[in-house]
């Protein structure tokens, strides 16, 4: 009980010390902004450790999070061999080549008015269909192993790729385009120099809901049917033997390759896409 | 299209006979351009006034071919426009200066170079002429957001000049700027002009400009649009900023206010 | 017009290439039931034929072509089997048929609506304190969006384990998990809404000296409306996954979830595909819907 006790009076201290930084004078600085959902965070994981400890939750319903980090650190190869598999060889190569389909197919539609208005309300309908649901066909059609699972990633990226790229590659201006006429400039010159640039925003923001997309794909598509090595395969079976250690040290692997492969994809929209209103400061 | 009687000293560039254009909205048909009759022969320097709504920007781009006439005729070097246009006959400049964010200054100047395919150094060194030419020598690696807006629109301007184009249209291209730059750079135009020789359509809301800039001021009005006047300016061809306060320039810019207030009084 | 006539035809082109799929898809079954029959297949040897391509198959088999269309358990279904297994199952069947796809429908549909409610509910209560409180903002706000970039479904099954396990089961756990996929979208898009007033709009309220109330109730909460739909749109679609999802573990008997779990371990590929259909117009009617409600109540509000 006193440990109970002393987390809601962690708690309390951590609240205000944020409290106290966030209406402090100084609370504006890149440090304080860094500073405060890192103690609002952290203070979160000493709570629930002391909690669980001083309720003494059963492991089978809330582990710790000292545990889980043993537990990370006790399985770092089977962690990393699950992570090939689902991420590298599922979700990596599913996304590159769903993108990759993707972009070709909004540059072909981009040619023709008339399947660019068909494509569009048709493309928006699916990408907001649970495409996920495609994952037993798609086991069933590839195999157990990585393709199957590449297979669901690219049906699921395709479609929100797709749209927002068709919709960039429109996103120019009446006067930008009327210029490139007075210079008589062609089909490919146009695209290249004006329409692809103006529609790189658009683009990345299609290449950004992908990456979550992509790892929710190849993960959930492992419940379906996988070899004995995955990260969706490790959570089902752990989380029927209980071992909800396992479970929670494979949700952090994917929480951090989740936040990480969006951060890189943002990096590059940041350099490529420098110009933009969004990314200047 | 032919038997355009071009008279053999002055020849004519920009030929207009009975141009006609209707835009088809949602509200029925606007009459943008009426029975527009103008020839613009080569070195004019034409200047169109008149109240907004005119169809000054409209005709501006029939020429270039931007826009299609629905009636009339309307050559460009004896050319329709849209064959003037393959052959790279116009330096465009818009109302806004409409620089690509994601290119810097020079590589914005490059653009149409690189379109019409000039080698790598004739690029560097025609993009060095023109930014010298508009006062932004060392603005080259800028981005277009890191610049004021006259700054841009000198930019713009140096894009128009830097391929040898023969016809230069500005659409209001000193509207957004303020009075002592304006008469910087009216000054820096006509002195290309004066070089270059080109052929240069100019519209403005401003009389001073017009009159000061112009070897024919084009007065036009509304509903439907069309030309109600052309004055042909006696001022001499080296004009320095003071002529503005000669006897002859107001004489010019009254003449000029006669003709817009005639339009007006016309609905 | 020309809209309606351009999506048509690339539904039609779809359809097309789909029934244009089947063959290949489906040609080696085909063949080993029409050899089964009796019927001439070339090449005869089935250990030859299992090395070819679908493609080539169809070109030496010509006649077996209608039958890809027909088959009891084809790889690809075509469209008008799942159209006739939809219809069967939803139409013909009564509601309270465990194998009328309504009935699936709604159990899939009932756990999704009461997570997507508890979860639009506390998102919309979470950005109201968020756009009120510096602190929460600070706080909360970074790993609400960083929670945007990760795949948080991997909860999914841990959390009907677990419920289980504590003796919650039934619509509870699924909708839990539908309630905190549809929370953060609802969170981010809301916050953003709420924060769309200009500073000239706010300084115009503050020359009336409005409270803060006031100022949340007549500039905000209105300024935000299109956000919010916005994102209760991609709230529902994750609601719907979500609810799918956590059917998946328990080896659950009634919902989409299950049925395409069934059809997958029974290779029975008609009933998957039309699980999946009926999944898909499902997400259809609840984006659609709000959408009419985002219309009108924008109408209302004369911002449309
Ligand atoms: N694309 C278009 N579609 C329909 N109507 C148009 C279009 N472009 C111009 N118009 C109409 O044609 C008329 C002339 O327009 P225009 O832009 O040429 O005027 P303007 O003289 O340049 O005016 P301003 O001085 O305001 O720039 C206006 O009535 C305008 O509404
Ligand atoms: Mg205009």
């Amino acid at each position: 009980m006193t440990l109970v006790a002393f987390a809601l009076v962690l708690w309390g201290f951590g609240w205000w010390l944020n409290t106290r930084l966030a209406e402090g004078p100084r609370s504006g600085t890149r440090a304080i902004r860094l500073a405060i959902p890192l103690i609002f965070g952290a203070t979160i994981l000493v709570v629930w450790e002391l909690v669980v400890r001083g309720l003494e939750v059963p492991l089978v319903i809330l582990p710790a999070p000292s545990l889980i980090a043993a537990r990370v650190a006790g399985s770092l190869p089977i962690l990393w061999a699950d992570f090939v598999q689902t991420f590298v060889k599922g979700a990596l190569s599913g996304y590159l080549i769903g993108c990759g389909a993707a972009f070709l197919m909004a540059v072909a539609v981009d040619r023709s008015e008339f399947l660019r208005l068909g494509l569009l309300p048709v493309g928006n309908f699916v990408a907001a269909l649970p495409i996920v649901g495609t994952a037993p066909i798609l086991v069933m059609w590839f195999g157990f192993d990585w393709q199957s699972k590449a297979a669901v990633v690219v049906v699921m990226v395709f479609f929100p790729m797709l749209v927002n790229t068709v919709a960039g590659l429109r996103e120019t201006t009446a006067m930008q385009r009327d210029l490139m006429e007075t210079y008589a400039a062609s089909y490919w010159q146009s695209f290249f120099k004006l329409r692809l640039p103006a529609a790189m925003p658009f683009i990345f923001n299609g290449l950004k809901i992908s990456t979550t997309l992509a790892l929710i794909g190849a993960i959930v598509a492992e419940f379906f049917g996988s070899p004995t090595l995955g990260m969706g395969f490790r959570i089902s079976t752990s989380v029927g033997q209980l071992a909800l250690d396992m479970v929670w040290a494979e949700i952090v692997v994917a929480a951090l390759a989740g936040t990480l492969f969006y951060g890189l994809v943002a990096l590059i929209e940041h350099h490529v896409t420098f110009w933009h209103p969004s990314q200047r400061r | 299209m032919n038997g355009t009687g071009q008279q053999p000293e002055l020849s004519s560039v920009v030929s207009a006979k009975g141009l006609d254009l209707t835009f088809q909205t949602n509200d029925g048909p606007v009459h943008a351009l009426k029975d527009v009759n103008l020839e613009i022969n080569k070195g004019d320097f034409v200047s169109f006034i008149g109240p907004s709504g005119c169809g000054k920007t409209t005709f501006l781009r029939c020429i270039a071919a931007l826009e299609t006439p629905t009636g009339g005729s309307l050559t460009v070097n004896g050319m329709t426009p849209d064959e003037a246009r393959r052959k790279r006959a116009y330096g465009y400049v818009f109302q806004a200066a409409g620089l690509y964010p994601w290119r810097t200054i020079a590589k914005n100047i490059k653009l149409p170079l690189e379109i019409m395919g000039y080698s790598r150094q004739e690029q560097d060194e025609r993009v060095r002429n023109v930014l010298e030419l508009v006062d932004l020598a060392g603005f080259g690696g800028k981005f277009p957001w890191q610049l004021s807006g006259g700054m841009q629109q000198r930019a713009s301007i140096a894009r128009a000049l830097a391929f040898d184009a023969d016809i230069l249209l500005m659409d209001e291209p000193f509207g957004a700027l303020d009075e002592i730059v304006r008469d910087h750079l009216n000054e820096q135009l006509l002195a290309l002009w004066a070089r270059t020789g080109k052929t240069i359509g100019f519209v403005t809301h401003s009389i001073p400009e017009a009159v000061y800039l112009s070897t024919r001021i084009v007065v036009m009005s509304p509903r439907p649009g069309r030309i109600t006047d052309v004055i042909e300016s006696p001022l001499p061809k080296e004009r320095p900023l003071d002529i503005r306060d000669s006897a002859e320039f107001i004489e010019v810019a009254h003449r000029v206010r006669e003709g817009l207030r005639a339009g007006h009084a016309d609905e | 017009m020309r809209q309606m006539l351009a999506v048509l035809t690339v539904v039609a082109t779809l359809i097309g290439l789909w029934y244009l799929a089947c063959i290949p898809m489906n040609m080696q079954g085909v063949l080993v039931e029409a050899e089964r029959a009796g019927a001439e297949v070339s090449p005869p040897d089935a250990a030859v034929r299992r090395e070819m391509g679908g493609v080539s198959l169809a070109l030496r088999n010509g006649f077996a072509v209608p039958a890809t269309w027909a088959q009891e358990r084809p790889r690809l279904p075509a469209p008008h089997q799942v159209a006739v297994e939809l219809w069967d199952t939803t139409v013909m069947k009564k509601i309270t048929s465990k194998r009328s796809l309504v009935y699936h429908g709604w159990v899939t549909l009932s756990a999704t609506l009461l997570g997507f409610g508890i979860g639009t509910v506390l998102g919309v209560l979470l950005a109201v304190g968020i756009v009120h409180s510096r602190v929460m903002d600070m706080s909360v706000m970074p790993w609400a969006i960083v929670s945007q970039t990760i795949p948080i479904i991997a909860l999914a099954p841990m959390i009907i384990v677990v419920l289980y396990s504590v003796g919650v089961q039934g619509i509870i756990p699924k909708a839990v998990i539908s309630a905190y996929l549809s929370f953060f979208p609802v969170v981010v898009g809301m916050v953003k809404g709420l924060r769309s007033p200009d500073a000239m709009q706010l300084d115009l309220l503050r020359t009336y000296s409005a409270s803060k109330g006031e100022t949340f109730w007549k500039l905000r909460l209105p300024a935000s409306m299109p956000y919010l739909f916005a994102s209760l749109k991609i709230g529902i679609a994750a609601s719907l996954v979500g609810a799918i999802v956590g059917e998946l573990p328990t080896g659950a008997v009634s919902g989409l979830g299950a049925r395409l779990l069934a059809g997958s371990y029974y290779g029975q590929t008609v009933q998957i595909w039309s699980a999946l259909f009926g999944a898909a117009i499902l997400a259809a009617c609840l984006v659609g819907l709000l959408g009419l409600i985002e219309k009108t109540v924008l109408k209302r509000m004369g911002m449309a």
